[in-house]
């Protein structure tokens, strides 16, 4: 815990205009004694695409929960330049309250491997649920919201079915819809595709790829599918054993990796399709 | 004496009492709900302070008889300065009673939600009360109903109790009757259908119908 009380020497706030969308700053994840992240530092520009790719146990999927829904253990996470994990009492930082964590997360949106629609609203309910009851917009405005967002990812037809009667890629893009109805400056994707039949996997890329190339928005997407990282992605970082092996363009790291265990993992991946 | 004969002069008596059960019973359900609700969420707390109070009523009233908790309320709180009318004293006493068995069923309706709908809920930055309110309970109502079909059957059960503080209930009229007539098979023998077609005809297909109204409201069927 000793990471916590030493804070001096980060700054309150990030400022500038490079400044980075989300910044990690050495940042520790623990699970009791397991450390999954070790001192990770990422920074990840305002409308960057940034893959996250690894080994299962390698932390990639911790990078994206501690932005949205973990505590860390040592560091600290900057989104638009203020601190998330921390906040600023007096000109000291301190680890964030649960309701600034809440607040600062307003600003990010998240979608998971298993959707995690809620059962007992359509889609459009769920698509509208935030804007109302967080934001606080009117439903009038929300539903117009909400339904231009399902008309984007083409799910507009099936504003009134419940989840349990849509398909996997179906309940992913109103999930991505839903997501985006908070207008999040960062959209986490957690393995989007991973729990999708082979044939509606291109649904779901095709609306991602519309988020990164129409509407520039800084999106970070841990995967499995490479050929849609390489594809789509500005950067791609490797993750190792809780810390970042190797990372760079798509073009470099796919066709030119330098370490070993990127090699080995690659390789693997390839033999594996 | 025939059984019709039996029930001209003694069925009015009876519907009374019947009536009497409707009302305890109602009443109950409605506390046992709402103890329920507070209790089991008091116990999902992570905070001690908020936890302990409803561990420990759940361990009381579920722990003892209800014959006991009845006695109780009606009989050893007017000694602390607190009296209530029989009335009162019955369906409080079931109702505080079955409400800590249904705060079990709260409990776990709400544990069998998917923990992604948690982080659903969490990720749309919705705040506590509204993860909760909004999303989470609706779906843990849907898993609680069926066991919860079950207590009010019990509960039911349960107020047949009251008639031991004198509320006019339908078995009270069934043992008043028995003890002035000494129609014992007939006086018990129409209780005892009365209850049974309170619960099968009345209570659980109410309950089958609130199931299939809440599935299809979350999509299901």
């Amino acid at each position: 815990m000793k990471d916590l009380h030493d804070l001096s020497h980060y700054p309150l706030k990030l400022e500038g205009p490079d400044r980075p969308m989300v910044s990690f700053r050495n940042v520790t994840k623990r699970y009791g004694d397991l450390v999954v992240l070790d001192g990770l530092n990422l920074d990840v520009a305002e409308g960057e695409m940034v893959s996250i790719i690894g080994p299962s146990g390698s932390g990639k999927t911790t990078v994206l929960r501690m932005l949205m829904l973990e505590t860390i253990q040592g560091g600290v996470i900057y989104v638009d330049g203020q601190p998330l994990s921390h906040m600023d009492r007096g000109g000291m930082l301190v680890p964030a309250t649960p309701r600034h964590l809440r607040a600062g997360r307003e600003q990010i949106g998240m979608c998971f491997q298993h959707f995690n629609l809620f059962p007992h609203m359509t889609a459009l309910g769920n698509c509208m649920e935030g804007p109302v009851q967080v934001l606080g917009m009117s439903k009038q405005a929300a539903r117009e919201r909400a339904e231009d967002l399902l008309e984007m990812v083409g799910m507009i037809d099936k504003r009134d079915e419940h989840p349990a009667r849509l398909s996997g890629g179906q309940q992913q893009r109103v999930a991505i819809a839903r997501a985006l109805a908070m207008r999040p400056k960062v959209l986490l994707l957690d393995e989007v595709t991973s729990a999708l039949d082979p044939e509606v996997i291109g649904e779901v890329t095709g609306v991602i790829k519309k988020l990164v190339e129409k509407y520039r928005l800084t999106i970070m997407m841990v995967t499995h599918q490479m050929g849609f990282a390489a594809d789509i992605s500005d950067r791609v970082c490797f993750f190792y054993d809780g810390r970042i092996e190797e990372q760079g363009a798509p073009a470099d790291l796919f066709s030119n990796p330098q370490k070993e265990r990127t090699q080995q993992f690659l390789s693997a991946v390839k033999s594996a399709d | 004496m025939s059984y019709l004969d039996f029930l001209r002069d003694y069925g009015p008596r009876l519907l009374d009492g019947t009536l009497m059960t409707a009302a305890q019973f109602l009443c109950a359900t409605v506390l046992a709900i709402a103890i329920a609700l507070i209790a089991g969420l008091m116990k999902l707390s992570h905070n001690r302070l908020i936890r302990t109070p409803a561990v420990i009523y759940i361990e009381i009233f579920r722990g003892t008889s209800l014959l006991v908790q009845l006695y109780w309320i009606f009989f050893v709180l007017p000694l602390f300065g607190l009296t209530l009318e029989k009335f009162t004293a019955g369906f409080v006493a079931v109702g505080m009673n079955l409400g800590a068995y249904g705060a079990e069923l709260v409990r776990g309706g709400i544990q069998s939600v998917p923990r992604g709908q948690w982080e659903a809920a969490y990720a749309l930055s919705l705040s506590p009360a509204k993860r909760m309110w909004r999303i989470i309970l609706p779906q843990a109502l849907v898993n609680m109903l069926p066991p919860w079909g079950n207590l009010l059957i019990e509960l039911l059960k349960g107020t047949a109790l009251v008639s031991l503080i004198s509320v006019a209930d339908l078995m009270f009229e069934a043992k008043q009757i028995n003890g002035s007539t000494f129609l014992s098979a007939q006086a018990f023998g129409t209780a005892l259908i009365i209850y049974y077609i309170f619960a099968r005809l009345i209570v659980t297909p109410f309950m089958r119908w609130l199931e299939r109204v809440m599935a299809r409201r979350i999509g299901r069927a």
